[in-house]
């Protein structure tokens, strides 16, 4: 910033109060919800049941080369106040210009949540005074927003069980563009704020979601499903951990038949996880209060994750009036279709709704339907794939490579490729594991080149990433399966003369002792035999 | 030769009867000797002498870039100019240099206009008669013209001769002060409820408020967003069409099929002219103030092609309508003979005047008030002391910091304004008050737009209800009630986005200008400005005689004889 008199610290005299006072170590009460959603939690007392409450508003920075209004730059974690225009800093006499890109992505993330596009939406100013919103308002829009009355479905799992998933919908109130605030650094020891504006004016897509959700685990698989999409859209990145996705929750609870209880909202949630556990901590606190005769207070409240519980946030106290007005200084954004569209008109300075249309890709829940059909793979593991970073396409790409078919693959993707990678908390891009590899780890296998045992062994030593190639594990560790008949004959032989117990058990008719038999067998070939083989030698030697 | 208009001295230029930095450094010395008018707060000497110098360059290679090249101006001092202080008379930017220029001075740099400096206001542009600025007031040239020395009768013996100089009307009274002394050829004002037209019409000069959106906004220190315009302000109508650029006329396919859209969009929309909202493709208009600016999302989009401001000699076929409305309460007798002579001349030429009626027009002020207010409350509260600006030295929390530092930066007036402006907005209040007044405010624009469907071409109104008044007489009212006398019958103007203009017209009995209003359909300034050419040929308004620009000026060149138009 050039202008003169203008400084990015400025000293304050800190409010903040010491973290607000919530006991870490609280009673666990029964399950918030279940996932079938009929029914409602029980609270202590045991006479009525509460019916909790959740609706969503979630801010998702828009992927753009330029802020919603100025040509600043966006980028994270650059260097503080480097991505500063004189709009961004609300130096006197600067105008808003409209990002093309931003309105082009709110409309795709509008028709893919199924809204109603606006063909005429408006700007408004929201007034507040904040250290990182220089202007003393926010360009939104809070009248008219560019989407409305939309839908999301999302399906989550009954007690954990991956086969028991339910699909459930939200609707979706609205998507308005607005800009972000900037940051404010505080500084405890010394006792002033720092005021950082690069994300000041950044383009964000507030997406609105009613109060069709009941509790943490719910609300979390509405975002990670609209996450996916935002992803999948290209519209937004997404990411919680860098503030791309951010959640406010409005929490309520009341008693079935009864109008709704006073909300409470607790505010930038930035996990899924904390998510869910905000929501809970929140409905069964005001259960809590509750039913202690206490009153549930219309308050700002923030999740604080080291003590897994909400606070309520000291400077947002007050009743707020934002004074909402028209922004004057941007006209109605108008939208085209194929039939609207005016002749003569320089398409680089319109947005067509059709074009945008026409161009969406493949929705997450289109991408599940089609893996089903074309893999026949279970509509679960589908959704793993889908919801898992970067596993679908890997999935895909082992398939690619290898005979084996692809319901076999899914196993190894999801029972030992996930679970290795969860364990690291890796995704599966930055796999050690490329899915070459494993394709050509899994064609020795189908290929009967190797047990199945020994190819867990070699995956083991694949996992360790030394650049190793599966067949050098297998010819390291000796790890082929005997093709010769004579030597497993051999083997089979000694291990019946050794267990005469068992072989007298078989013989009269106890079948399953067989198996054994076969597992003395792998121990002896180290797993390289392979078990039908051996059950035929050792069916026919013990029919003799 | 400072008293030529600006087309006579660009001509000079070429001809080489002067150079450009003889022609700065004449202009500085006057700048210099009138200072008792109080016109500039900024006076630019060293880069304007630059400014001249490239100019002299490129006239000596036979290469000067227009018009404009080389020709002193100046500017109001709320449009934002590059390592030039931008006050807008306030304590709150006392001291600020912006990093940027605004579109309209850039257009003019681009064109080799030199900057003398920044003009005086009322601050922030809130009032009349460009006397509530922390630099002080401004006074009219006028006041110590021999014209009005002649005839004003000294108040009292006791009292000084230096006591009856009257107000320059505002709120862009500097840059009107300054091109009536003949400090500079052309000088920008802005104009939000008749703060250009006023103080041109008290200075006796001419100034134009063109239409809404046609002029770029951007690095103009807003008053109300939906209402302001950049003002230009010169010696004769034809200046203004030169700095307007209307050498250049244009086409308006787009603007025409969108202005009809006028008449049919909603009550509450906030613009007087229907715009749409268009991405920007990078293009440079150059060669005129006028045309669309990528950086300002309410200017038009469209082309422009050069033409000639043409010299009228039938008026004929023209429609003048004269709106009973502006018959108001409190219209000085002078103003009102001096209106209705000037209907009659055009009635006498051969031109259809008829009566007409804008019904909701004395619903304007209080609209106006709503609506300039809410908007001042909104523009305002950037001025945190944060980024820029006065910071006051509180700092025992982020909130009494703000609260100092704009108790600290801004006048009675100002936070006035910020006050009432805030309670407008107010939840329970919005659609009581700024919703009525949104609606309030198309019925108006709706009026000129039926009008100019009826057939009419212009507009014949007062500008002022009186001559200027002495700064004595004016301060004994407050800020509030001198706006409200003053913009009543110029702010309508600005609530429909029309162009209007002031066309010096005669001198009062006590020897000030008196000047009437022309308004014409929007975006046709090229009709607008030919008709008020005409008019300001017959009526030939005298040149202020003015001992200080006697001393500085060898008079080779005068572009109007003094003859009376009453």
């Amino acid at each position: 910033m050039a202008a003169r008199g203008c400084g990015g610290v400025w000293r304050r005299a800190l409010q903040r109060g010491p973290g607000g006072s919530c006991s870490a170590s609280r009673p666990r009460r029964a399950v918030a919800c279940n996932a079938r959603g009929g029914a409602v939690p029980v609270g202590q007392s045991g006479l009525a049941p509460w019916v909790p409450v959740v609706g969503l508003e979630i801010h998702a920075q828009i992927t753009s080369n330029s802020k919603l209004f100025s040509g600043s730059q966006v980028q994270f974690a650059a260097p503080p106040n480097s991505l500063v225009s004189f709009f961004d800093a609300s130096l006197p006499g600067t105008l808003p210009v409209l990002n093309r890109r931003c309105v082009e992505a709110a409309v795709m993330t509008g028709l893919a949540l199924n809204c109603t596009i606006n063909k005429k939406s408006l700007f408004d100013r929201k007034h507040y005074f904040y250290a990182d919103l220089p202007a003393g308002y926010q360009i939104t829009q809070q009248r008219v927003p560019i989407a409305v009355n939309g839908s999301l479905s999302y399906s989550l799992c009954i007690d954990n069980k991956m086969s028991q998933m339910v699909t459930k919908t939200v609707r979706i109130k609205q998507i308005q563009l607005e800009q972000d605030s900037g940051k404010s650094l505080h500084d405890d020891a010394r006792s002033q704020t720092l005021v950082d504006l690069n994300r000041a004016g950044v383009g964000l897509m507030e997406v609105v979601m009613e109060p069709d959700m009941c509790c943490g685990e719910e609300a979390a698989a509405a975002v990670r499903e609209l996450q996916l999409i935002l992803q999948t859209l290209g519209s937004s990145q997404a990411i919680m951990a860098e503030g791309q996705l951010r959640v406010d929750a409005n929490v309520s609870v009341h008693h079935p038949g009864e109008p709704y209880g006073v909300r409470t909202e607790v505010k930038n949630i930035n996990s899924i996880r904390f998510l869910t556990k905000a929501v809970d901590y929140e409905i069964q606190r005001q259960i809590k209060e509750l039913e202690n005769g206490g009153t549930v207070v219309n308050e700002t409240r923030a999740f604080d994750s080291k003590l897994g519980c909400t606070v309520p946030m000291r400077d947002k106290e007050g009743k707020q009036d934002y004074r909402f007005m028209p922004e004057p200084n941007l006209p109605p954004l108008i939208l085209y279709d194929a039939k609207s569209l005016p002749a003569n008109v320089n398409h680089q300075q319109v947005v067509n709704i059709d074009w945008i249309h026409e161009r969406l890709p493949d929705l997450p829940s289109v991408k599940r339907a089609k893996l089903v059909e074309l893999y026949g793979i279970l509509p679960e593991h589908s959704f793993t794939l889908v919801n898992e970073d970067g596993l679908m396409e890997f999935f895909e790409d082992v398939v690619k490579r290898t005979q084996m078919k692809p319901k076999k693959v899914i196993g190894w993707i999801l029972s030992d490729l996930l679970s290795h990678l969860k364990q690291h908390s890796l995704t599966a891009n930055e796999s050690p594991i490329s899915s070459f590899l494993l394709a050509d780890l899994l064609n020795l296998l189908e290929n009967g080149d190797i047990s199945s045992s020994a190819a867990k062994q070699v995956f083991e030593e694949l996992w360790k990433g030394e650049g190793k190639t599966p067949l050098e594990i297998v010819k390291e560790k000796q790890l082929e399966l005997i093709q010769d008949q004579e030597e497993l004959e051999q083997i089979c032989q000694a291990v019946i003369d050794e267990r005469e117990k068992e072989v007298m058990a078989i013989k009269e008719g106890n079948k399953k002792v067989i198996n054994k038999l076969i597992g003395l067998v792998r121990k002896a070939t180290r797993g390289r035999a392979n078990p039908l083989l051996v059950k035929q030698i050792l069916e026919k030697k013990l029919s003799e | 030769m400072l008293r030529a208009s600006l087309r006579q001295i660009s001509a000079a230029l070429k001809e080489g009867q002067i150079t450009p930095t003889e022609l700065c450094q004449r202009c500085l010395a006057l700048v210099r000797s009138t200072q008792f008018l109080n016109a500039y707060i900024t006076v630019a000497e060293e880069t304007a002498l630059k400014q001249a110098e490239e100019s002299e360059k490129r006239y000596q290679r036979g290469q000067p870039l227009g018009e404009l090249d080389g020709i002193p101006i100046a500017v109001k001092d709320n449009f934002n100019t590059a390592g030039i202080e931008t006050t807008c008379a306030s304590n709150m930017l006392k001291g600020y240099i912006s990093p940027y220029n605004a579109t309209v001075v850039q257009k003019l740099l681009d064109q080799g206009a030199v900057l003398l400096g920044k003009t005086n206001l009322d601050e922030f542009a809130m009032g009349s008669g460009s006397t509530d600025g922390v630099f002080g007031p401004v006074r009219n040239p006028w006041s110590y013209s021999r014209q009005y020395k002649e005839k004003s009768i000294p108040r009292s013996d006791s009292e000084p001769e230096n006591s009856n100089w009257v107000i320059a009307g505002g709120s862009s009274g500097g840059s009107a002060a300054a091109v009536s002394a003949f400090t500079c050829f052309a000088a920008l004002g802005s104009d939000t409820g008749g703060s250009t037209r006023n103080p041109a019409a008290h200075c006796g000069v001419v100034g134009l408020k063109p239409t809404y959106g046609l002029i770029s906004r951007h690095g103009l220190i807003p008053l109300v967003n939906s209402m302001d315009v950049p003002g230009i302000l010169t010696r004769c109508v034809d200046d203004a069409a030169v700095v307007l650029g209307i050498t250049t006329t244009y086409i308006f396919v787009c603007s025409m099929s969108l202005f009809r859209r006028l008449s049919q969009s909603k009550l509450n929309s906030i613009y007087p002219i229907y715009i749409f909202l268009f991405f920007s493709v990078s293009c440079h208009v150059s060669g005129s103030l006028a045309g669309h600016d990528p950086k300002d999302s309410t200017t038009v989009q469209d082309i422009f092609q050069p033409f000639a401001l043409p010299t009228l000699t039938d008026v004929s076929k023209l429609s003048i309508g004269i709106p009973k409305e502006y018959h108001v309460p409190g219209l000085s007798s002078e103003i009102l003979a001096v209106w209705s002579k000037a209907a009659d001349l055009f009635k006498n030429a051969g031109a259809k005047v008829v009566e007409v009626s804008l019904p909701h027009t004395h619903y304007s002020i209080v609209c106006y008030h709503v609506l300039c207010t809410a908007e001042v409350a909104s523009n305002m509260a950037r001025f945190d002391g944060l980024e820029y600006g006065h910071r006051s030295d509180m700092s025992k929390s982020t909130e009494s910091m703000y609260a100092a530092t704009r108790r600290e930066g801004f006048s009675d007036v100002v936070r006035g304004r910020i006050l009432s402006g805030n309670y407008f907005l107010l939840k329970q209040n919005y659609e009581d008050y700024f919703v009525k007044a949104q609606k309030v405010r198309r019925l108006i624009a709706n009026d000129f737009v039926k009008v100019f469907g009826s057939g009419i071409d212009i507009l014949l109104t007062p500008i002022t209800l009186s001559d200027a008044i002495p700064y004595v007489e004016f301060i004994k009212e407050d800020n509030r009630t001198r706006s409200t006398q003053d913009d009543i019958l110029t702010q309508a103007a600005n609530m429909a986005g029309l162009p209007a203009v002031n066309v010096p017209t005669a001198l009062s009995e006590r020897g000030l200008p008196i000047g009437l209003q022309f308004i014409g359909r929007s975006f046709q300034e090229k009709q607008l400005l030919t008709v008020a050419k005409w008019f300001e040929k017959q009526v030939q308004f005298p040149m202020i005689q003015l001992e200080e620009v006697k001393k500085h000026d060898d008079g080779v060149l005068q572009h109007q004889k003094s003859a009376s138009f009453s």
